[in-house]
């Protein structure tokens, strides 16, 4: 295989581990606060992208077509609507349930996920059919050999590593992140020291989804092309990776990003197999991953309590 | 001093009334009345507290009231004897049930997750598609076959599903069932996305695809699968209450309720687990198989995740760990999208929010699972 062809694939590879690891990341910090996993993270991700498909749609009516103005305000109300979809879902959904069996809160995530997508379906204008998403960044490519790098996957690729800073320095460097942290490693004692723990939660739900919604415009922008179930694959792959790097940590949500995209590219590329297998691949490995290291590569650090 | 039967007979009398109406009625209207009536019905049962009585028989007259289910059962069937579209959906509802015995044992008892119900029954269907096209193996002994490979199939996933627990281990059979749709949709020797055909099934030189009279009365073919569904079902529910009741389910419960208590007690939990989750597995195998003989052709997308997901709000929809439960949310769960041709479109909408619902205001399901009877005439409070 020659070194541009190899290329190519690592930077689609580099891409497609950022949109994992932007949905992980969601997948890990809600589990570290309320201790539940909201599988309709990757749905609200859908429903994110759409509402800044429609925000480009809006824009195109009222004859607003710089392209810079329409990527901020697409990112801007899909990120916004979804940050206050997510506090919503955590409010009137998760946090009743918080004692309630597991299971029941999965299945209930899981449900109001099919809701979702399902509201995308039958009441957006044609959802049923994919959308062409506008390829409202500068497309310029600059050729090396067969590698052919485009300016749009350059700054997509920066802006995904700058809201993964951005969330990596808010937990750790802020008040604010002081808090999630405090909540997330004891609800009661965090209480007690004054932390407002309903506004935290809230505020934790509705930065990763705007996450998730940030993630859903880059694969929107990314692949020119979206459609109402893209959310379902993307959200248990996000989950799945959170699971591998072992939950409540955000490292290890970015670990198994990268890792589930890495293994989908050498699954296309390196084996003998033919390509069509690379997600077979994956999930086997996966499953592999989950046998050796049953609480994922970075541990949490938890012990039995009796 | 046992309860009395009669308001349990009353009760599957009404069902049984109330599924044939439900089947019969033709027009939008008349289905939507069928179902307010019964709504209706159940409120008023609860509460008149005639529903008590009636829970009581269930509980304590089994054996009589499955009988009855039977009966209920034979008299749908004789209703509609000539009419494919009820008797297949009643089939349907049998296979779906025998799939949720089996995940009765595997949640309900053992307190494992498994998402992957849809592959296992998978693997059943495209075991039978694969037999009946290549081999001249009995159709009776394929459905055992298929269960087989389903049970072993699922041993892959054993040793991941041991070591993990809760979102990890859900994680697991997640992640199996994606790869077992992906894979059939690849394989192109599996027929690929366009799935495979089956022949119609045989048992001693019976063909099962023609319809069939007795005494003059034509029968469609269909009778003759959901019989044999009805017989594997009957099977899967003795086996099913068996191990429950035995010091098994009496183990199985342990295991759930607090592994670390039960270890210290020695039950051995990775037995445990091992036995409920490959005979879990099994069930939805021959389940499957008999699946796959009775559409005559089956294709990648009838296992998505999405229908593991339908077969797990089943079980948690009915109350978990009680097949009774199950039954009757099988059967609400399988026929009332296919009847609402209005709804059709808005049917996952509508199935989705009516979830959210249950589990939001009865979480314990509709028909919750009772206390253990440990001893006869014992009664719980």
């Amino acid at each position: 295989m020659d070194a541009g062809l190899l290329a190519q694939f690592v930077a689609n590879g580099l891409m497609l581990g950022m949109m994992y690891a932007l949905v992980a990341v969601g997948f890990t910090l809600f589990f570290g606060v309320l201790d539940v996993i909201k599988f309709s993270h990757g749905d609200v991700l859908t429903v994110g992208t759409f509402a800044g498909f429609s925000t480009y749609l809006g824009l195109q009516a009222l004859g607003a077509a710089n392209p810079w103005l329409q990527v901020l305000a697409v990112l801007l109300v899909a990120t916004g609507s979804m940050a206050i979809l997510g506090a919503l879902i955590a409010k009137y959904l998760v946090m009743p349930l918080k004692s309630a069996p597991p299971l029941n809160i999965l299945l209930v995530t899981l449900m109001l996920g099919t809701v979702l997508r399902e509201c995308v379906r039958l009441f957006f204008p044609d959802g049923a059919n994919p959308k062409r998403f506008p390829r409202l960044l500068p497309d310029d490519a600059m050729a090396l050999g067969s590698f052919n790098l485009r300016l749009d996957s350059v700054l997509l690729f920066l802006a995904g590593l700058a809201v993964i800073v951005a969330i990596h320095v808010l937990i750790n460097r802020t008040k604010l992140g002081l808090a999630i942290r405090a909540v997330a490693q004891d609800e009661e004692t965090a209480k007690t020291m004054g932390i407002n723990f309903t506004l935290i939660v809230l505020v934790t739900f509705a930065v990763g989804s705007a996450a998730a919604a940030f993630a859903g415009v880059m694969n929107g922008l990314y692949y020119s092309e979206i459609n109402f179930g893209m959310g379902l694959l993307l959200g248990v792959i996000g989950f799945s990776a959170a699971i591998v790097g072992g939950l409540g940590n955000i490292y290890g949500a970015i670990l198994g990003g990268f890792l589930f995209a890495a293994l989908q590219t050498v699954g296309a590329v390196a084996l003998p197999f033919a390509s069509a297998y690379k997600d077979v691949f994956a999930f086997a490995v996966v499953i592999a991953i989950m046998a050796w290291r049953p609480t994922g590569l970075i541990a949490e650090k938890t012990s039995e309590r009796v | 001093m046992s309860a009395p039967l009669w308001p349990g007979a009353l009760a599957a009398g009404l069902v049984t009334a109330l599924a044939i109406a439900f089947m019969w009625a033709e027009s939008e209207w008349e289905v939507v009345a069928v179902l307010a009536a019964a709504a209706v019905g159940a409120v008023l049962a609860r509460r008149t507290g005639w529903l008590a009585p009636a829970a009581r028989a269930f509980t304590e007259r089994e054996p009589a009231m499955l009988r009855l289910g039977i009966v209920g059962l034979f008299v749908f069937v004789g209703f509609f004897h000539d009419d494919h579209f009820p008797l297949l959906m009643a089939g349907t509802v049998l296979v779906y049930f025998l799939v949720c015995l089996g995940l009765t044992i595997q949640f309900g008892y053992a307190g494992m997750v498994n998402f992957a119900a849809a592959a296992f029954l998978g693997v059943g269907c495209y075991t039978a598609a694969v037999l009946t096209a290549h081999t001249a193996i009995p159709h009776l002994l394929v459905l055992a076959i298929g269960g087989a490979v389903a049970a072993l199939v699922g041993s892959i996933l054993i040793l991941p599903v041991l070591r993990t627990r809760g979102h990890y281990s859900a994680v697991v059979t997640i992640a199996f069932v994606l790869l077992f749709k992906t894979f059939l949709e690849v394989n192109d020797t599996l027929g690929g996305p366009q799935g495979l055909k089956l022949p119609s099934m045989q048992v001693l030189g019976w063909k099962f695809n023609q319809n069939f009279s007795v005494a003059g009365v034509e029968f469609s073919f269909y009778v003759s699968y959901v019989l044999v569904a009805l017989l594997l079902v009957i099977l899967g529910f003795a086996v099913t209450r068996r191990l429950e009741r035995s010091w098994i389910g009496l183990s199985l419960d342990a295991v759930r309720l607090d592994e670390t208590a039960a270890a210290c007690f020695g039950v051995h939990i990775a037995r445990w687990k091992i036995v409920a989750f490959t005979l879990g597995n099994f069930m939805a195998g021959v389940a499957g198989a008999l699946y796959a003989l009775m559409l005559g052709f089956i294709a990648p997308t009838n296992f998505t995740f999405g229908d593991s997901l339908i077969m797990v709000s089943i079980i948690l929809l009915g109350g978990i760990g009680n097949p009774w439960g199950a039954a009757l949310a099988a059967a609400i769960v399988v026929m009332l999208p296919e009847k609402l041709q209005l709804i059709q479109e808005y049917r996952f909408l509508l199935f989705a929010a009516l979830v959210i619902l249950v589990l939001l205001y009865r979480p314990g399901g509709l028909l919750p699972r009772r206390l253990r009877v440990y001893l006869p005439g014992w009664k719980p409070r």
